[in-house]
């Protein structure tokens, strides 16, 4: 019956956005391997307690030594995995208590949302380094809770860039159409329906961009955490200055490290943005 | 706990080290905003090689962390080049410029694709050179653009300047330490809220600079909207009284 056509029709893969999202190899794929790669970076990535240095260090008069340079590579690697862990769970937090800032910032009750505001306005207008020192501060006065460094930069990194996010998400809900807010009042949804399947749904494919570009920054950031004593990229090149009084090749290295993976992982992020551009549209 | 505040004389040295953390913006935001001026125009030149320099400058700046670039500036490249490190101050400015000037390059640039291409081409009618065109037409459309991500930038800024204290500057995060070497030594204070008042005074210096950027823009736009329309008693000023004026 289908031979009356001249032509085959060559087969299309159809899009069916009415799958489930378990169904769907586009959101499957990508977060099968984020789960992947988190359980990876939680579990096999140990925090160092020293980057020694097995070779001799080249004489003081040598200003640059590629031999030297290329030795310490996977020291560096190493240290750029621990920034990597201690960013990831930290925005683990950030993306959550993001959620819960942006809530209480667009609530109607006026005592909770004025604190609130108060509070991301504080925590956004403040250097990281000095909110780091602060919760390392706060928690050994404390007593009875001992949290290590890389804790202290995933909790610091968490909530400082929660406030970020946190804008990220009220413009995100912003953007939703009012008219989806009335019907979903008009369909007599509760609160849990309208926000899990009308809102949420509309407004966070809108933010994931930005979202990104805040994981990119917070790894950006995360070199701080050696100001709380964190074993990572910056504790690496700075030991090795200590040890072998060579500055050069541990804070380059350190620069070429860290732009092989912001680099890429910006990159990523800007293809995001095109591709969800593109399905907006 | 005792009280939420700290002694006089503890303040002036927080104010004191506030000076120099306000130094440090100062010279940082004068060498960002001439780089993403530069940078951002060159972003946008009719020259390919121009533009890839710009854009390579611009992934650099972006893409690097700002204590990692301050520390290659401050440390690594005076070694290397053989330069005395004398100047530290002049050094982590120059570091906090780049990383400035890498994301306004950004922002200059999209605020000038962002006025109205017309302008261009009717400044070009009018015979304006290159530099005029932007002086005069485009820049002044611009700003209105820039002005609020560049205050946001600002205080990007300034949350940078705490990072100078890791490589031996007195700002105020060091002056915080060295209060609490005091605090220490006298067996008084507590360190959860000498921090908090550190972040308190931060907190002041954004909202200032906050409040400056607004001002500017206040201004900017009073400038730059029209003028109030002409009376008509001004209109039959200036028509031209051709009508009896040929005849005579």
């Amino acid at each position: 019956m289908t031979q009356t056509t001249a032509h085959s029709e060559p087969v299309v893969e159809e899009f069916r956005p009415h799958r489930r999202w378990f169904q769907r190899p586009d959101v499957l794929t990508p977060l099968i391997l984020t789960s992947v790669g988190f359980a990876l970076l939680i579990g096999a990535v140990s925090v160092p307690a020293n980057y020694r240095t097995e070779m001799d260090a080249p004489p003081g008069d040598v200003s640059f030594d590629w031999m030297f340079f290329f030795h310490m590579v996977p020291l560096m690697v190493q240290g750029v995995l621990v920034l990597a862990k201690a960013t990831v769970l930290g925005f683990t937090v950030a993306i959550v208590l993001g959620f819960a800032m942006a809530l209480g910032r667009r609530t109607k009750l006026r005592w909770v949302s004025w604190p609130s505001a108060l509070v991301i306005e504080f925590i956004r207008s403040t250097p990281l380094l000095v909110q780091l020192f602060f919760w390392q501060a706060l928690f050994r006065s404390v007593e009875g809770i001992s949290l290590t460094p890389v804790e202290i930069l995933t909790l610091g990194l968490g909530i400082h860039y929660a406030t970020y996010c946190s804008e990220a998400y009220r413009a995100g809900i912003n953007s939703v159409d009012k008219g989806q807010w009335e019907a979903a009042t008009a369909l007599n949804l509760g609160p849990v329906t309208k926000w899990t399947r009308v809102i949420i749904p509309q407004a966070v494919p809108n933010v994931l961009p930005a979202l990104g570009n805040y994981l990119v920054a917070a790894f950006k950031d995360a070199p701080l955490g050696v100001a709380v004593n964190v074993h990572g990229l910056l504790f690496f090149a700075d030991q090795v200055r200590a040890e072998t009084f060579r500055a050069t090749e541990p804070y380059l290295l350190a620069g070429v490290g860290f732009l092989l993976v912001s680099l890429p992982a910006a990159w990523l992020v800007r293809q995001l943005e095109k591709r969800i551009s593109y399905e907006r549209v | 706990m005792e009280s939420w505040l700290l002694t006089g004389s503890q303040y002036m040295l927080l104010l004191r080290g506030a000076l120099v953390t306000l130094q440090i913006l100062g010279l940082a935001f004068v060498v960002g905003i001439v780089l993403s001026l530069v940078v951002g125009i060159a972003r946008l030149s009719e020259r390919t090689w121009i533009r890839g320099v710009a854009l390579g400058f611009v992934e650099f700046a972006r893409g690097i962390s700002s204590i990692i670039l301050l520390f290659i500036v401050a440390i690594a490249i005076p070694i290397l080049l053989g330069v005395p490190q004398e100047n530290l101050i002049l050094l982590a400015t120059l570091a906090l410029g780049i990383n400035m000037g890498g994301y306004g390059a950004e922002i200059i640039r999209g605020a000038i694709q962002s006025v109205p291409k017309g302008q261009a081409e009717a400044s070009i009618s009018l015979n304006l050179t290159s530099l005029q065109r932007l002086r005069h037409v485009i820049l002044p459309q611009a700003m209105t653009v820039i002005l609020p991500p560049m205050g946001n930038l600002t205080i990007e800024i300034l949350k940078g300047t705490a990072l100078v204290s890791l490589i031996g500057l007195t700002d105020v995060m060091q002056m915080a330490r060295n209060i609490r070497q005091q605090q220490l030594a006298d067996a008084v204070g507590n360190l959860p809220i000498l921090y908090l008042n550190v972040l308190v005074l931060y907190f002041i210096l954004a909202q200032v600079i906050n409040l400056i950027f607004r001002l500017a823009e206040r201004l900017m736009e009073k400038r730059y909207e029209g003028g109030p329309a002409l009376t008509t008693e001004e209109l039959e000023r200036m028509r031209p009284t051709s009508a009896e004026g040929t005849v005579s």
